[in-house]
């Protein structure tokens, strides 16, 4: 078993259901009120199928996870985000390590995945408006050199603006659309997920990157690769 | 015959629909529910949705309803999750359910081909109750 994945999934695990009932509140006035309830259901089934697996590389254990996730879910988020765990698995084929590179790879892949499933757009009060600017603010920090850390420090903090940026616009994909205009003024609690999926990977990084710092042992998560 | 899957957020509407639509249909018509998560919950589910479609399935083609939004995303997910030949065999009905479910039954219960069963599917919601 990759030691890392797991790790970091678990603190994505972690976040989630401990914003459980926030995206179910943020999901009651413009949605189906199960956001919270579906996404803490959907990473405790990742868990359980994790538990005794020995998976050699990255891609295999991304693959798990996103079947794990289109099985449990239940919401339109199982499909979305199950398709986007399956595509990042395609350039993570037979890695064992996680660098920057990688990993934007991996996002870039993940992202085009939730695009071609729900064929939305930025702009349009779903996750997309958190994940695209993660992605652009992600990869430029690649293009100069940052760490996976910093990568992810600027994705986090794109995501966020994304995020609030979707309360200040009319939901046109997903149930929310059936409000028009009284969409306005409420957050998405997609693109609120994406946003905690991203800031639990940036906490973890530098959580790793501390203990590498330590001089306690870690291998995976700090090393640099430019790109 | 061409098989009938009927996806919904709610077991109970998708078990309810292929009630009434079984009233219409050939004795060798497959119609399944797909309706629910595993754990009964409200939701979809597309590996439920896959293995619906297996079952529905004579060598003619599947046609799927869906009701909403994540039914669509699942419905084409299942399709994806598919093997074979199969995969390309299958249509999701941009339809209203219940009316687009009996004229697909009615359709495929008469021999309709994909294509056929797919349209009557599509064209129910023009259907006028008033």
């Amino acid at each position: 078993m990759n030691e890392v994945i797991y790790e970091a999934i678990e603190a994505i695990r972690t976040m989630i259901v401990k914003n459980k009932q926030y995206l179910t509140d943020l999901d009651s006035p413009i949605g189906d009120s199960d956001h919270g309830i579906n996404m803490a259901r959907g990473f405790d089934a990742v868990m359980l199928k994790l538990e005794n697996s020995n998976d050699p590389d990255i891609a295999s254990v991304l693959k798990k996870i996103g079947l794990a996730l289109i099985s449990s879910v239940g919401g339109a988020s199982g499909p979305l985000y199950g398709t986007a765990f399956l595509r990042a698995a395609v350039p993570a084929q037979g890695k064992t390590d996680f660098n920057a590179v990688l990993v934007k790879d991996m996002l870039s892949a993940a992202i085009q995945g939730i695009k071609d499933r729900g064929k939305a757009s930025q702009g349009e009060k779903t996750m997309i408006d958190a994940l695209e600017p993660a992605y652009e603010a992600f990869s430029s920090g690649c293009d100069n050199g940052g760490t996976l850390l910093e990568c992810f420090e600027l994705a986090s903090k794109a995501a966020l603006e994304g995020v609030e940026f979707t309360k200040k616009i009319i939901a046109t994909k997903g149930r929310a659309s059936y409000l028009g205009n009284r969409s306005i003024g409420h957050q998405d609690p997609g693109a609120t997920s994406s946003y905690l999926m991203l800031k639990a990977l940036t906490d973890f990084c530098s959580k790793k990157e501390g203990e590498a710092n330590d001089g306690r042992n870690c291998n995976c998560i700090a090393q640099q690769e430019s790109c | 015959m061409v098989g009938i899957v009927i996806v919904s957020h709610s077991k109970k509407v998708a078990e309810g629909i292929k009630d009434i639509a079984v009233q219409m249909a050939d004795k060798n018509q497959r119609i399944i529910p797909a309706g629910g998560t595993a754990d009964e919950r409200i939701g979809t589910d597309a590996i439920l949705i896959s293995k619906a479609i297996e079952e529905a399935d004579t060598g003619f083609g599947v046609v799927v309803m869906v009701d909403l939004g994540s039914a669509v995303l699942s419905a084409n997910m299942a399709i994806e999750l598919l093997g074979g030949s199969l995969k390309s065999a299958v249509k999701v009905a941009d339809a209203p359910l219940l009316e687009g479910t009996l004229s697909a039954v009615i359709r495929a219960s008469c021999d309709g081909t994909l294509d056929e069963v797919l349209n009557e599917a599509v064209n129910s919601r023009h259907a006028l109750k008033l």
